[in-house]
């Protein structure tokens, strides 16, 4: 089956600032592809050139066989963009809105009624249909943005940050939504910085750094790739420093044991790499018990999403995060991007 | 109020699919195929869809009508009043002040009109409303312009109407019918070149600050070097010329021509130019070169983020 989405060697600077360096990426149809990364890594400037608002300074992209860049008119037929802040005219109400939206898309009038209706009932607006949009909360903002981006039938929808902001009934509320559109076969591509959002709603997901894909694949090969298990061990609820010190002596003895690192910022947790092997929880107490430490709470799990981006970039996402805090000219940007060259 | 989203909706257990919707998405077809651009059904589609929206925010935030009557009335009357003492004559054929002012108001009132609005469609831009329609198949751009154009121009006739009859009050006449006529069809001309202008300069200027920067250095100028508050051969003989390039000037000229000859034709001589006397026809053509050359003008602006 063709791919629903082929993006190659996308580049694409703002003046001097390099905002995508290079960017591959191949989307099924019918998945959710999932563009992880810090703020700043690419991904919003990567989106923008797939949605036809910005033109790359090189690379090739095709949205369901169309060549976007040479026919972004008959492209933008088949694509869907929901952007990371809701942009609704506060005067019109949101029936008028969805009115004016199936018109751009040429929708035929008894097409286009049926359709909002249905639109309005999928997504519980009814009731707020013939309001002014000034008067909507935030989660009914974010459904009538849903509602617009989706009545013409995207083939493939593009979410910017979908559930930036929001509260979190409204965002469970829009990842079930997300999951239904998938299973009505609609391909979807959503980007975010937030791990859980990723690893709990993507098929696929591409990791982006720096304007650079630096892993892709699904959630759990990536983290198969990196291998081992995670334990977190707090031997109390705050472990002395010379307890933690003796304790992570002893278990990086232990054979399975392939790392430990002590995490002061959590009361001295201990936080253990092992190898996949079904004895390592208790193999750890027995010998935690076997040296007199107590053990306040341990837990093991798979890699996240976050160890990946670690062992590929030597940063977690919230130290780039962090980073990026204060490096970034956010006026500076949103005028090169508005300028859009 | 409830955030979940049903997962079931009236169309039973797949809320998602619509059999009108995907009857008129197969047939599509090849969308590079249909006949689309300018004054296609698409293209009328867009445009009336985009006029509906900025007449349902006029309906309800009128005071933008309100003022834009009230301030062409408040320079009639004090302009008027300003040079209500300039002895007869001065003016041309104008019987006086205010019957010579009434054109140059409309004209002017119209232009500031069409001058803004490429404002709300910066608003849309930076608020990000502006790319529902960039991501949307538009048949074409020129629909945004279209849009404003029509929007503007709506507004420009009331403000005529109400300029028109003011000046009636004030005892400047009124045109006959054709010219009347005429003067509807100069307003409207020059609205849709300059609402052109204005949304080129809104795609191509970074925000609201410069645009407005840009409106509010090109407006006053362009009123004091056209023949709107004085006649030609009032001015020193520099200004002259630039009046006589102003495209206001001839979309003053008619109208203030036909105010005073009601067997006016288009051989009328309305403007004496330093180059030439200038016909009513030929004003009429200027100002629908200037616009068309507007419209082409911002083409490459209204393309530069298609791709």
């Amino acid at each position: 089956m063709a791919a629903a989405v082929t993006i190659e060697n996308l580049r694409k600077s703002y003046g001097s600032v390099i905002a995508v360096q290079d960017v591959s990426l191949t989307i099924q149809p019918g998945e959710i592809f999932g563009l992880l990364g810090p703020n700043g890594a690419g991904k919003t400037t990567t989106i923008r050139c797939l949605c036809t608002l910005s033109v790359p300074d090189s690379g090739r992209i095709e949205l369901m066989g169309i060549p976007v860049l040479e026919q972004p008119q008959v492209a933008r037929r088949y694509l869907g963009y929901i952007a990371q802040e809701v942009a609704l005219d506060k005067v019109l109400t949101g029936r008028e809105l969805l009115e004016l939206q199936a018109a751009i898309y040429h929708m035929p009038k008894q097409v286009a009624l049926g359709r909002i209706e249905q639109m309005l009932s999928l997504l519980d607006l009814q009731d707020w249909a013939d309001q002014k949009t000034g008067a909507y909360s935030g989660g009914l903002k974010k459904r009538l943005d849903l509602a617009l981006g989706l009545l013409h039938q995207p083939d493939v929808l593009v979410l910017d940050e979908p559930t930036v902001g929001l509260d979190i009934e409204t965002r469970s509320a829009v990842w079930s939504f997300l999951r239904q559109l998938k299973a009505a076969g609609t391909t979807v591509l959503i980007t975010s910085h937030y791990l859980e959002e990723v690893d709990a709603l993507a098929d696929r997901v591409a990791i982006i750094d720096q304007g650079r894909v630096i892993a892709a694949g699904t959630p759990s090969d990536l983290k198969d790739k990196i291998g081992g298990d995670r334990i977190t061990l707090r031997i109390r609820e705050f472990t002395p420093d010379d307890e933690a010190a003796k304790a992570k002596a002893m278990l990086a003895d232990l054979p399975f044991v392939q790392d430990v690192i002590v995490n002061p910022a959590q009361g001295n947790s201990l936080n253990l790499v092992v190898e996949r092997q079904a004895d390592a929880l208790a193999a750890v107490q027995r010998s935690l018990a076997e040296a007199g430490l107590p053990v306040f709470g341990i837990s093991q799990s798979r890699p996240s999403l976050d160890d990946v981006y670690l062992a590929a970039t030597g940063r977690t996402l919230m130290d780039a995060e962090l980073a990026a805090v204060g490096q970034r000219d956010l006026k500076q940007e949103k005028k090169q991007a508005m300028k859009g060259r | 109020m409830s955030t979940t989203i049903p997962t079931s909706g009236r169309n039973g257990s797949r809320p998602l699919e619509n059999a009108d919707l995907s009857h008129w998405k197969a047939n599509l077809g090849d969308p590079s195929q249909k006949s689309q651009g300018l004054f296609s059904a698409a293209f009328i589609q867009e445009t009336l869809a985009m006029t509906r929206r900025l007449f349902i925010q006029l309906q309800r935030r009128p005071s933008t009508l309100i003022a834009g009557i009230i301030q062409p009335l408040i320079w009639l009357v004090l302009f008027g009043a300003l040079f209500q003492n300039v002895p007869a004559g001065l003016f041309g054929e104008s019987r006086n002040y205010g019957q010579f002012l009434g054109a140059g108001i409309i004209v002017f009132t119209a232009f500031g009109g069409a001058l803004n609005a490429g404002l709300p469609v910066m608003f849309d831009r930076e608020f990000g409303f502006l790319n529902r329609f960039l991501v949307a198949p538009l048949a074409s751009r020129y629909s945004i312009v279209v849009a404003s154009a029509i929007f503007i121009a709506a507004l420009s006739l009331v403000q005529t109407a109400a300029i028109l009859a003011l000046s009636a009050v004030l005892g400047a006449g009124f045109p006959n019918l054709p010219g009347l006529v005429l003067v509807l069809g100069i307003v409207m001309t020059l609205v849709l070149g300059v609402t052109a202008l204005s949304l080129g300069l809104t795609f191509a200027l970074p925000g609201h600050i410069e645009l407005i920067a840009v409106i509010f250095v090109t407006n006053l100028p362009l009123l004091f070097s056209s023949t709107a508050l004085v006649p030609l051969d009032f001015m020193p003989q520099w200004l002259q010329v630039v009046a006589s390039l102003n495209p206001l000037t001839y979309a003053i000229e008619p109208i203030r021509y036909v105010y005073l000859h009601s067997d006016w034709t288009l051989g009328s001589v309305v403007l004496q130019a330093p180059f030439a006397g200038v016909t009513l026809g030929a004003s009429l053509g200027v100002l629908i070169v200037f616009c068309g050359v507007a419209l082409a003008l911002i083409q490459p602006l209204l393309r530069r983020r298609m791709a």
